[in-house]
């Protein structure tokens, strides 16, 4: 008992003592444990908005569609009603399938040029009738239900065009109202319609499609050639679990045969909108977390090194060195508890904000449920950031010797002959920051990986914005909500890393500066100036920060490529200027924020260092 | 060390009329204010002529080590002026100062303050880099400065694997590097033994044959009695100046009873 109240009295004081570093090293790790926190719970809400609107929409077990295999496929001129006879009786015979308890349709669907508010873009039309279906019926979210001359159009795609109720619209040059906003579960929300297959009107418009629905007389009449009529059939099972098992025994590899898709293939879809949030956050947070590893690691070491002499007092009066290092990791391991508990409440308020699944979808009510798994995860990984990051300083601290520890002899600094004999050829400035650099090369290793880590971070996002512009096109009158969404989630992410990564630099350079008082000293009393002292200081960073900046462009593609590989798509290279920008932007940035503390550390007193030290 | 000689020869009577290298009128220094002012300079005028060896001596906290602080810029006075080579130096900006400590001043300080991580021949030539010498020729120098005070076989060595004596005669070579008009050393012998102290007055007597200029500030008196001047300090001011003749390494010795 009486060791853990001397740990515990030793910790509070140096707590209190030391407000400042206490403060930011709990915003670190709070940063890290918050996006974490985010993380894992956006992971496994992706399905719980589709059950909503699929529950609230009567939604489908399977769809079924066939489409034209004739000449009105694009190949030629053909009738407007492009399914033959044959395709759409084999479509409407699924409703007496084994296994099938009810159904709705066939819907008439084609595709019209739409026009809204100056924008166009291209619809797919599903003819609908006035009454409620039994199956699939659209949940309004916004006026009312289809009438002759009225369309309802899909809430995604709706708040793309920027339309609502009471607006007007034209379909293939024909003007209509907009009577209502809604939502499916038996499409997959704008811009991913097309996952149950469409047929777009090339050449007439940039954007994918989005779903609008008008009464069935409507689809018949907006048909045409390059638009011919297709068929969706709307299926209820006695066992909708075993849909995807229904819809592969019913689909034939055949053009003209129905095609069918299970509810749990739309749902998959639908999830894509947030699963690419979630994936960004995870890797985001293990990101954050590494940057934390590096910043808590010179914080600490700052510390211990600071703390030499309390060593050895402690030491003086009884202390093991297990109880040393027992002090040191108790603080940091407190730290890291609290940061967690702040990182859990704050990822927790901000997740409504990332876990609204978008137009398309209903969506859940409130913050999205936090599981016990989620807390203990982030509590371990902030107390593992912690506990990596002051195991070395603690034992080092706990195994330094008693009498040299009372005469607060730092660390003698590493000595690297080859790096000497090269800077002596340099202008003074550099010859200081590569002998500066070369005193602690686990810190500037820190340094290196933290700029790397950060600049894997930003490159991985230029990397996506690269392959949305390519693919999407910059000319895309409408905003891909999955885009818009992904963008604020980057955005978000690659804020926090560089604000991280920003106190990593100023933490590193104060921790330098302190370190290198002595030698700074000595060489302004040798007859360096000032500007030279605080250039060294701050080149002694700006060198570890260039190769962190050059090595985190292939961690950047490394990154992206681990991502894309699981998500099964292809790299867009940016542009080089673009990656050029970001090594120079990171050097300039990381000089400016090195530039204040290394010109304070400069401007010390010499005689005072030298008569203290 | 002729070199220096040779600098010092054919020196213009500086603009206030004295042919002193270093001149100090009415140097004061301050620290707090009110009833915590604490005098630690309190108006000493110094004047030392080329080639001169001076001597500082008082108890601790006399202002000893301030006054070199002072002469040496390494800090601002609060009051008076200061004169080195017939230029007044306590109104240069940073820059400037650090010009004067790079080309007219050498610093010997009690702790030696030698890098840990750099060997004795690079903390000997560093000087001679910051001021801008070729890597090339600041090697030589620093060799043939280590060679001179006997050790050059200890050039490769860090200061950890050297004796205190031998750090502080590398830290004198180092204040020569640059030949220096002045060299200002802060009690040079106190962190060694009689043996390591006798081998540095060996050395100051060698720069002060060499027509170095020294002010070495001091509180053991057969240090002092090295120097053609003794001053003796107490509470910031002068109080008393004798002239010495200045003794030999060998006369030294016999008056400190360390050639035994």
């Amino acid at each position: 008992m009486g060791r853990i109240r001397v740990i515990t009295r030793l910790v509070a004081r140096d707590l209190r003592r030391r407000r400042g570093e206490a403060v930011l090293m709990l915003i670190t790790i709070m940063a890290a444990s918050t996006t974490l926190t985010l993380g894992l719970i956006l992971h496994g809400v992706t399905s719980q908005p589709y059950a909503q609107t699929r529950a609230a929409t009567r939604g489908p077990d399977v769809v079924a569609n066939v489409f034209p295999t004739g000449p009105g496929t694009g190949k030629g001129p053909t009738e407007s009603n492009g399914v033959s006879a044959r395709q759409l009786a084999a479509l409407t015979t699924l409703d007496h399938a084994p296994g099938v308890t009810g159904h709705s349709g066939p819907y008439p669907v084609t595709w019209a040029l739409l026009r809204a508010h100056g924008t166009t873009a291209t619809a797919e039309v599903e003819g609908r009738d006035a009454a409620a279906a039994s199956l699939d019926q659209p949940k309004l979210t916004q006026g009312s239900w289809v009438h002759p001359g009225e369309v309802v159009v899909e809430r995604s795609f709706a708040d793309a065009l920027g339309i609502g109720a009471g607006d007007r619209m034209t379909l293939n040059g024909r003007s209509f109202r907009v009577a209502g906003v809604a939502v499916t579960a038996a499409f997959v929300p704008y811009p991913n319609v097309c996952f149950t297959g469409c047929i777009i009107k090339a050449n007439e418009t940039t954007t994918q499609p989005g779903l609008v629905w008008v009464t069935g007389a409507t689809a018949h009449s907006l048909a045409t050639t390059g638009g011919p009529l297709t068929y969706f059939l709307n299926l209820k099972l006695a066992h909708p679990g075993r849909a995807d098992a229904f819809a592969n025994a019913n689909t034939t590899p055949s053009a003209s045969a129905p095609f069918l898709t299970g509810w749990q293939d739309i749902s998959q879809q639908d999830g894509n909108v947030v699963r690419n949030e979630e994936l960004v956050m995870m890797v985001a947070s293990w990101l954050l977390c590494l940057l934390a590893v590096a910043s808590v690691a010179v914080l600490v070491a700052g510390r211990v090194a600071d703390q030499i002499r309390r060593v050895g007092l402690l030491k003086a009066v009884g202390a093991t060195p297990a109880l040393v290092a027992a002090v040191f990791l108790a603080e940091y391991l407190v730290l890291a508890l609290v940061a967690a508990a702040a990182g859990l409440i704050a990822g927790r308020l901000v997740a409504p904000l990332l876990t609204s699944p978008g137009a398309g979808l209903l969506g859940i009510a409130g913050a999205p449920p936090m599981s016990l798994s989620t807390v203990i995860v982030v509590a371990c990984v902030a107390l593992a950031v912690a506990a990596v990051a002051t195991l070395l300083p603690a034992v080092r601290a706990a195994r330094t010797s008693t009498v040299p520890a009372l005469a607060d002899a730092a660390r003698p600094p590493r000595r690297h002959g080859w790096l000497v004999a090269i800077s002596a050829r340099l202008p003074v400035p550099l010859l200081l920051a590569l002998r500066l650099a070369g005193r602690r090369p686990r810190r500037v290793l820190l340094s290196v990986f933290s700029v790397a880590v950060t600049v894997s971070g930003i490159v991985a996002v230029l990397i996506v914005h690269a392959h949305d512009d390519r693919r999407f096109g910059a000319a895309s009158p409408l905003a891909d909500p999955r885009i818009v969404r992904l963008n604020q989630v980057m955005t978000v992410f690659t804020v926090a890393l560089v604000a991280l990564a920003a106190v990593n630099a100023l933490l590193i350079t104060w921790a330098m500066v302190v370190d290198a008082r002595r030698s700074s000293a000595v060489a302004r009393a040798l007859g360096a100036t000032p500007g030279q002292v605080s250039a060294g200081l701050s080149g002694a960073q700006v060198l570890p920060a260039l190769i962190g900046a050059l090595l985190g462009i292939p961690g950047g593609f490394g990154l992206v490529s681990a991502i894309r590989h699981s998500a099964g798509s292809v790299i867009t290279t940016p542009p080089i200027w673009w990656l050029a920008a970001v090594v120079l932007g990171t050097v300039v940035v990381v000089a400016a924020l090195t530039a204040v503390p290394a010109r304070i550390g400069a401007r010390r007193s010499v005689a005072v260092v030298l008569q203290t030290d | 060390m002729r070199a220096i000689l040779g600098r010092l020869e054919g020196r213009k009577v500086s603009e206030t009329g004295s042919t002193a290298i270093l001149r100090a009128r009415e140097l004061r220094k301050n620290y707090g204010k009110d009833d915590g002012l604490v005098r630690a300079v309190d108006g000493v005028d110094l004047e030392v002529a080329p080639g001169e060896t001076v001597a500082v001596m008082g108890p601790s906290g006399c202002g000893k080590s301030t006054l070199l602080h002072l002469l040496g810029g390494l800090e601002r006075p609060t009051a008076g002026e200061i004169w080195l080579a017939g230029r007044r130096t306590d109104q240069l900006g940073e820059r400037s100062l650090a010009a004067m400590r790079r080309d007219g001043v050498g610093f010997v300080f009690q702790a030696f303050h030698l890098l840990d991580e750099l060997t004795a021949v690079e903390n000997v030539e560093l000087p001679a880099l910051l001021a801008g010498s070729s890597a090339r020729g600041a090697r030589r120098r620093a060799v043939d400065l280590l060679e001179r005070i006997g050790l050059a076989d200890r050039a490769s060595y860090q200061p950890a694997a050297l004796s205190g004596g031998q750090r502080q005669r590398v830290a004198i070579a180092r204040a020569l590097a640059n030949e220096p008009l002045v060299v200002l050393a802060d009690e040079p012998t106190g962190n060694l033994d009689s043996a390591a102290t006798l081998d540095v007055l060996r050395l100051f007597d060698s720069l002060r044959e060499a027509g170095q200029t020294l002010v070495v500030v001091t509180h053991d008196t057969r240090i002092a009695a090295t120097a053609d001047r003794m001053i003796s300090m107490r509470d910031g001011a002068f109080v008393e100046e004798t002239r010495l003749t200045g003794g030999t390494t060998g006369h030294l010795a016999a008056l400190a009873g360390l050639d035994g």
